[in-house]
């Protein structure tokens, strides 16, 4: 009865509003990385399309590694065999796409994202089942992914199929759209948002949000924590696959993946405590402290200097977020 | 097998070992269907270990527990809500951080069956696309019970329920449970409130070291069977009064007050608070949830800077920028919720001797036999069972909040402010610690007690202040302060209420600002005789 003048009274600014304040850090993260572009086009003129499309390039390995690290962030845990994940699904890639067929290629991509989930449920599968936190079994399992990916290939080298090379490369209907930007959107996008909307997304949330709760509300937490590790690994896999992709090959070292996924959580606005947070906050993160260190380059600053500015950028920021939440809070 | 029965939940012979510690000897219950049901304990009686194997938390050693005549094991709250039973507890099992329509979805509870119950329970004005962590507490206790019940299970089970519910949200509550009557669904209540029992259950099943002792038929006068029953051998008076009743009397005429409190005001909940706390007396609190008394009690504790007013302890202005300033000053705080005051997975010892041996030893060494004298002196005047004490994580909730005060103890107590310090707790416990109220008060300590159950202030206090819209708006004696004086003074009903003129002057002058500033009084003003 009462829900009727509600409906009739509510604007489109009545719907905006409340969605802008909840997204308030993302939002501000990208209006963080405009004002970044447009200062780096006036330090550099030459930057252009090409530019762009190797900075969507570059950042697609680091963005999706975040995704996947934002996913099991958001339940509670945390991963730190990411990057040992990518290293292993990159080098079982290039080493069994090389001198193959373009159809065996997409086979071979699939293998590789299930190879990917199922190092994500042997992950999630001990952290559940032993009770060990989960920051000792996936360091534990960080080593153990490695290994295996050296033993796969003891060297750089493998190949890639040309479809899945030119998949990231270039761009599509305006030189101002890298493809690997679109790659990037679609892939999150499919796999992410049947889930946000299932029940399982929901359960990702609640146990990282309040396991106690969750429990007595019937979620099955042991399943749940399982499955969101599972998704960490797929993406982590695909992360994997877009370092072939883009580089032709595949490295058995795992790079600086791990940790700068959850600088980059952070940074995107997800609470490491858990249940708080969204997918598209952290893929920003990646681009601006991607950009950062592009904007160090053009105005030649040693890149010693850089990372001390990107760790000082990253603590910085996050405190002035806290302490507009907390302003917020006691208003 | 089948069981040819007319009880909807039957349980027998239910036991639970943990080690060496046996928590449930033999534990029977049974419910007919349509009759609300007490389960009944004091702590440590195996009540909570009782629910959480019917909630299916744990799994029992033995026993059989037979619901709508099937046996059944239920492995995890999902399966027992399957099964048909399903808890609301103290604590609002809502996920913060997901919106309530998100919330309802994530336990599959149809919208508009809950909608109803909200109503029911008083509360309309709730927008389902807010954020649990934004609705106040006392509304997220409400809403869980609605969702529990829009599932419409065979059984729901309501444990401490209503310990922290304010008192005219736990009238409707009842009054829901009321309507409950006579259909073919039940209700296990838990509470440690007999005057709640009283007024909504039809039987009570009473626990007593692990074994059900006895099942008794509420009726008028069946109090004190209960209590028998749940003591066992030594039944004691609840009261704390040695038969002189205590009074104003032991307020000594131009004492310095402890604290003087002048206009106090913080944040958009405490307007104007004023009061003295005299050596030698327990003061009561009285107020409805959410009227400034926690902000109240911040400030005194020194966790919270006062945004106007001035606040004296022992005649000298003081200006606390943190607890530590206010122990210094002799002013301690007995928080209500247990786990924010203990360190859960440290000893007793260390617990009780912290805030001591900071204020000893600075930066020396801890003398630790003087340290273990104290503690040891603490533990036993406040009768702390310390067989568990290695960590305090493993204690009785009442042995817990014991634990919490006897740190202060240990080292003397001037002035303590407690909140709530008998919530969710024992009767047998309730009792000693206000004997042992009492007992801080004769030796000339002041205590301030802000009691969210009524009868209290008569078993402890002195006198209480009434505090309604952030403002102190009277003052009961003990003498005058029954359960419906009190709560007409907490509702701010001034015409019968026995206060003195001068604070009924001053009501005069603040009640009309109050009244606006407060929902929550205008949500039920008549009130239970």
């Amino acid at each position: 009865m009462t829900a009727a003048p509600l409906i009739a009274r509510q604007g489109p600014l009545d719907t905006v509003v409340p969605w802008a304040r909840r997204n308030a850090w993302t939002l501000g993260l990208v209006g963080f990385l405009a004002a970044l572009l447009v200062y780096t086009k006036l330090i550099q003129a030459s930057y252009d399309a090409s530019s762009l499309q190797g900075l969507a390039i570059g950042v697609l390995p680091l963005a999706l590694a975040a995704v996947a690290q934002a996913v099991v962030v958001l339940s509670g845990g945390i991963d730190l065999s990411i990057g040992s994940m990518m290293a292993l699904t990159s080098v079982v890639c290039a080493t069994m796409m090389k001198g193959q067929s373009e159809q065996f290629g997409i086979g071979v991509v699939v293998i590789v994202l299930v190879l990917g989930m199922i190092l994500g449920l042997i992950n999630g599968a001990l952290v559940v089942f032993t009770k060990v936190p989960d920051i000792v079994v996936t360091l534990a399992m960080s080593f153990v992914w490695a290994g295996c990916a050296l033993l796969v290939r003891a060297a750089p080298g493998g190949g890639a199929s040309d479809w899945l090379k030119n998949l990231v490369l270039g761009s599509v209907v305006s030189d101002w759209v890298p493809k690997s930007a679109i790659v990037l959107v679609v892939v999150v996008a499919v796999v992410w948002i049947p889930i946000s909307r299932s029940m399982l997304g929901l359960s990702i949330y609640a146990i990282g949000s309040n396991r106690l709760a969750a429990f007595r509300c019937g979620v099955p937490v042991g399943q749940t924590k399982i499955s969101a590790y599972a998704l960490t690994g797929l993406f982590s896999a695909l992360a994997g696959l877009s370092l072939t992709a883009s580089t032709g090959i595949g490295t058995p070292v795992p790079g600086p993946y791990t940790l700068m996924s959850v600088a980059a959580v952070v940074l995107g606005g997800v609470s490491l405590a858990g249940g708080r947070g969204g997918l598209f906050g952290p893929v920003v993160a990646v681009v601006v402290l991607q950009m950062i260190r592009t904007d160090m380059t053009f105005l030649s600053i040693d890149s010693n200097y850089a990372y001390v500015a990107q760790g000082l950028i990253l603590v910085g920021v996050v405190m002035i977020g806290s302490f507009a939440q907390m302003r917020r809070s006691r208003a | 097998m089948t069981v040819t029965t007319d009880l909807l939940l039957e349980a027998t012979g239910v036991s639970k070992t943990y080690g060496a510690v046996v928590a449930l000897k033999s534990a029977s219950l049974a419910v007919r269907p349509g009759e609300v049901h007490a389960l009944l304990g004091a702590n440590g009686a195996g009540k909570s270990t009782f629910v959480k194997i019917l909630t299916g938390v744990v799994q029992p050693d033995t026993g059989r527990i037979v619901v709508r005549g099937k046996e059944r094991t239920a492995h995890s709250p999902a399966e027992a809500r399957r099964g048909g039973l399903v808890s609301v507890y103290q604590e609002p099992s809502l996920i913060p951080d997901l919106d309530i329509r998100a919330n309802l979805r994530l336990t599959k509870t149809p919208v508009e069956p809950f909608r109803h119950w909200l109503g029911q329970l008083g509360l309309t004005d709730l927008d389902l696309s807010s954020l649990a962590r934004k609705v106040p507490l006392a509304s997220l206790r409400i809403i869980d019970l609605a969702r529990a019940l829009a599932i419409e299970p065979d059984v729901l089970m309501l444990d401490e329920m209503t310990a922290a519910l304010p008192a005219n949200l736990t009238e409707r509550v009842l009054e829901v449970l009321k309507s409950m009557h006579g259909g073919d669904r039940s209700v296990i209540f838990i509470s440690h409130r007999l005057i709640e029992i009283a007024a909504v259950c039809d039987r009570a099943t009473v626990l007593r070291e692990g074994q059900t002792v006895g099942v008794v038929d509420v009726t008028a006068g069946s109090e004190e069977k209960i209590v028998e029953l749940m003591l066992g051998q030594s039944v004691e008076g609840l009261s704390a009064r040695t038969g002189d009743v205590a009074g104003p009397q032991s307020r000594t005429k131009g004492a310095t007050p402890r604290i003087s409190a002048r206009s106090l005001t913080s944040g958009t909940r405490l307007h104007d608070a004023s009061f003295e706390l005299y050596p030698g007396e327990v003061l009561g609190v009285v107020a409805l949830e959410g009227q400034g008394q926690d902000e109240l009690f911040d400030i005194l504790a020194g966790s919270e800077r006062p945004r106007g007013g001035e606040l004296l302890v022992d005649g000298q202005p003081v200006s606390f920028r943190h607890p530590a300033d206010a122990i210094r000053a002799g002013v301690v705080f007995v928080a209500a919720d247990r786990a924010e005051a203990l360190f859960m997975q440290r000893s007793i010892r260390e617990n009780i001797a912290l805030p001591f041996s900071t204020r000893l030893r600075n930066w020396g060494l801890i003398d630790l036999d003087k340290e273990h004298e104290s503690v040891d002196g603490a533990v036993r005047t406040l009768q702390i069972d310390a067989r568990a004490g290695g960590e305090v994580r493993r204690l009785s909730g009442g042995n817990q909040q014991k634990v919490t005060i006897a740190r202060w103890v240990a080292g003397g107590v001037r002035t303590m402010l407690c909140f709530d310090p008998t919530r969710g707790i024992d009767i047998g416990t309730k009792s000693q610690i206000y004997r042992l109220l009492r007992d801080m008060a004769e030796a000339g300590a002041a205590i301030l007690i802000y009691t969210s159950e009524l009868k209290e202030v008569q078993l402890v206090c002195d006198r209480a202040i009434v505090i309604f819209g952030g403002r102190v708006v009277g003052e009961v004696s003990a003498a005058d302060g029954d359960e419906p004086t009190l709560l007409r003074a907490a509702y701010n009903l001034r015409a019968e209420a026995a206060v003195p003129e001068a604070v009924a002057a001053m009501l005069g002058s603040s009640s009309s600002g109050a009244e606006a500033s407060t929902s929550a009084a205008s949500t039920r003003p008549e009130v239970q005789q």
